[in-house]
């Protein structure tokens, strides 16, 4: 056979494929201009109340959840919040960390959630402004208050009357957290406020910020003395081009999540903006890290249960909501996460679980520190893109 | 003869039908889909749905946006793959000419970092070049770094994860082509009194061209593309493109600006490659 002379004579040489390939994409092309599928995309907002699934809890003793990482206590052991939730109800917990963003997690699920599709969980743990974007566009189904009287006995104070769903229809806080500063002292003098991070020389190039816009900026509308809970498009310019400066002047070394902790405890980074929960567990390894309420305020939110619409298992997941608003299980819970703990009473359950824990205002933040907090404004679908396109274009994404 | 041909040409074509059925719903619809959101109004939004208005100034609004992680991306891109090239030559030499029987093992240890995940990997050139980390404190002493300088969060930082991330994408292709050269052709140079060096320049490299070209693309490309380097071991001083197009779909949902970005993006890479590929010659690849 000779091989030489395939090509040109077997109808399939390379150029007369390229050329069958381009007519092919054209009549593709062709076809698409006529037809136009994925033209017009409509909006996403929905009615939940169109989008329930029917409840199979009482025939399927099931709950599936999403959660983030870290944020329980050991699963697997008998005496575990969990086990005692399976012995107490009968039901089997699918439990997966796998909420590690809001963002990455939202565009996870938009497809289905945007046209109605169940999205396998009964339970999702979204952050505040997630948690108000998802209700705002009807994903979420709500809670029916007679099955979970727990949570509207037992919620924190601070943690009632948001904005964006104030009668607890929706949504149920899972753990809270302050944002603040965290400062390695074996590195550099105390850090006291945003001021400083921004401005300080002597830490240039050593200092992280958190790549969350809402957290990062509320402090910024701070530096600026505008008011995080209520700014203007004049004020957030302010706002942004402050930080741009610090920026561009490398004395932000980056935009981060979680992982600022290492950078913190390696040295790497000797101030950043951090979470309450993060610095505790440091602190267990590293006495020298220090969690500082900074001079501009603290910044409080919560990570919420939600049920997306097309759950199957919405009155199980109800009864795990109630469980965990149980001050006993609360402490529990609190005891190993170290996030604050959104249930009243679960101080004194602590008493019992770990004294060291009870006066830990990380954990039970008192009158005081609750004073100085403050709240992101809700924005809407406009303002997120446009701000969110400046923060971006700012931390570099 | 025309019989057999032709049947040959029909089994040719049946045989392309996976493959075809495969790119179309993969590649080709995805691709028509970002091209018709990179159109869409752009100040639609999930809430309020997208229209198709033609918006071709999401095109110039996202070049002029970021024109500048673009270039950065291109540059370093470009500078991350010179040195896999000259890494990777050598590399590839030893292991085609001289490992003798250790070719095997060679190769698998190229192919070894594969074996942990890519985050991993970059993670740990984070512990690396930590800014009390031994390379930097070395560096230090040698005055080659200044007392309070460092190497994360700078080019060097991106430049070296990016390098070495993508190096054995370049190995393979030139062990591959340099291992088919045929050993009697550079004897045959030495025996017409060529020295070492033009035997290699005359002989080796223009063999190992197809290894080169295709090496060179295999590496420009995704680390023209990457966000995940910049994003460890960069600061927003370092910024390329690929977080850009990222931050824009998670983060900012602006769908049409987040298509027209990677489009530019795909469109700039694409024209590069084929003005390369004439240059090179090699249309062997196409």
């Amino acid at each position: 056979m000779a091989r030489g002379r395939m090509p040109d004579t077997a109808g399939l040489s390379r150029r007369g494929l390229l050329k069958g390939a381009g007519v092919a994409a054209f009549g593709i092309g062709s076809i698409a201009a006529l037809d136009l599928p994925f033209f017009d995309v409509p909006g996403a907002q929905l009615d939940p109340l169109k989008c329930a699934a029917r409840d199979l809890s009482t025939s399927q003793k099931k709950l599936v959840i999403s959660n983030w990482p870290g944020y329980i206590d050991p699963r697997k052991k008998a005496t575990s919040t969990v086990s005692g939730f399976q012995d107490q109800t009968g039901i089997s917990v699918d439990y997966t960390d796998d909420v590690n963003d809001n963002s990455e997690f939202y565009a996870k699920v938009r497809n289905q959630l945007g046209s109605c599709q169940p999205v396998g969980r009964d339970l999702m743990v979204l952050t505040d402004w997630m948690a108000a974007r998802m209700i705002s566009l009807g994903w979420v189904q709500p809670l029916d208050p007679d099955r979970v009287p727990n949570l509207h006995q037992n919620l924190i104070k601070p943690l009632r009357d948001r904005q964006w769903d104030p009668d607890l229809r929706y949504h149920a806080p899972w753990q809270s957290g302050l944002t603040g500063i965290a400062y390695n002292a074996s590195k550099t003098g105390e850090i006291k406020s945003f001021t400083e991070l921004l401005d300080n020389s002597e830490i240039r190039g050593r200092v992280t910020l958190l790549s969350e816009m809402r957290d990062t900026m509320g402090f910024m509308l701070r530096v600026v003395g505008a008011d995080p809970s209520k700014f203007t498009d004049a004020e957030w310019g302010q706002a942004l081009e402050r930080l741009r400066e610090a920026v561009s002047s490398g004395q932000i070394r980056a935009f981060t999540g979680n992982e600022y902790t290492q950078d913190l405890a390696a040295g790497n980074v000797v101030a950043c903006e951090a979470w309450s929960g993060d610095v505790i567990q440091l602190q267990f390894e590293n006495p020298d890290i220090k969690f500082v309420t900074p001079e501009e305020g603290l910044s409080l939110w919560s990570d919420n249960m939600l049920v997306p619409n097309g759950a199957a298992h919405q009155a199980n997941a109800e009864r795990w909501i109630d469980y965990y608003y149980d001050p006993q299980v609360a402490a529990k819970l609190a005891a190993w996460v170290n996030y604050i703990c959104p249930v009243e009473g679960a101080q004194q359950e602590m008493e019992k679980i770990d004294p060291s824990l009870v006066d830990n205002k990380l954990i039970f933040p008192d009158d005081e520190t609750l004073a100085v907090t403050f709240d992101f404004m809700p924005l809407d679908d406009q303002q997120t893109i446009a701000y969110e396109g400046d923060w971006s274009d700012v931390t570099g994404g | 003869m025309s019989e057999t041909v032709r049947r040959r040409g029909r089994i040719g074509y049946l045989l392309l039908v996976p493959a075809l059925l495969w790119l179309g719903l993969f590649f080709v619809v995805p691709l028509y889909s970002l091209v018709a959101t990179s159109l869409f109004n752009a100040d639609g939004s999930d809430l309020r749905g997208y229209q198709m208005s033609w918006a071709w100034g999401n095109y110039t609004d996202a070049l002029d946006a970021y024109w500048q992680p673009l270039l950065r991306s291109l540059g370093y891109g470009a500078v991350a793959t010179l040195l896999c090239l000259v890494l990777g030559y050598v590399l590839a030499y030893a292991i085609a000419f001289k490992s003798g029987r250790w070719k095997n093992l060679m190769l698998v240890l190229v192919i070894a970092p594969f074996f942990t995940s890519f985050l991993i990997r970059t993670l740990s050139w984070k512990l690396i070049l930590a800014d009390d980390g031994l390379v930097v404190n070395t560096l230090q002493l040698l005055h080659v770094l200044g007392s309070d300088g460092r190497l994360l969060a700078t080019p060097v930082a991106v430049i070296a994860g990016l390098t070495y991330n993508f190096l054995p994408f370049m190995v393979l292709p030139l062990f591959a082509s340099l291992d088919k050269i045929d050993h009697r052709l550079i004897e045959a140079s030495s025996d017409l009194y060529a020295n070492p060096f033009v035997g290699f320049f005359k002989v080796t490299w223009p063999l190992s061209l197809p290894g080169v070209v295709s090496g060179t693309l295999l590496t420009f490309i995704p680390a023209a593309g990457d966000f995940i380097n910049v994003q460890l071991l960069g600061s927003p001083n370092q910024r390329m493109v690929g977080s850009v197009i990222q931050s824009l779909f998670t983060d900012a949902n602006d769908y049409p600006a987040a298509a027209a970005l990677s489009m530019i993006l795909m469109v700039l890479i694409v024209a590069m490659v084929l003005v390369y590929v004439r240059r090179a010659g090699t249309e062997d690849l196409l």
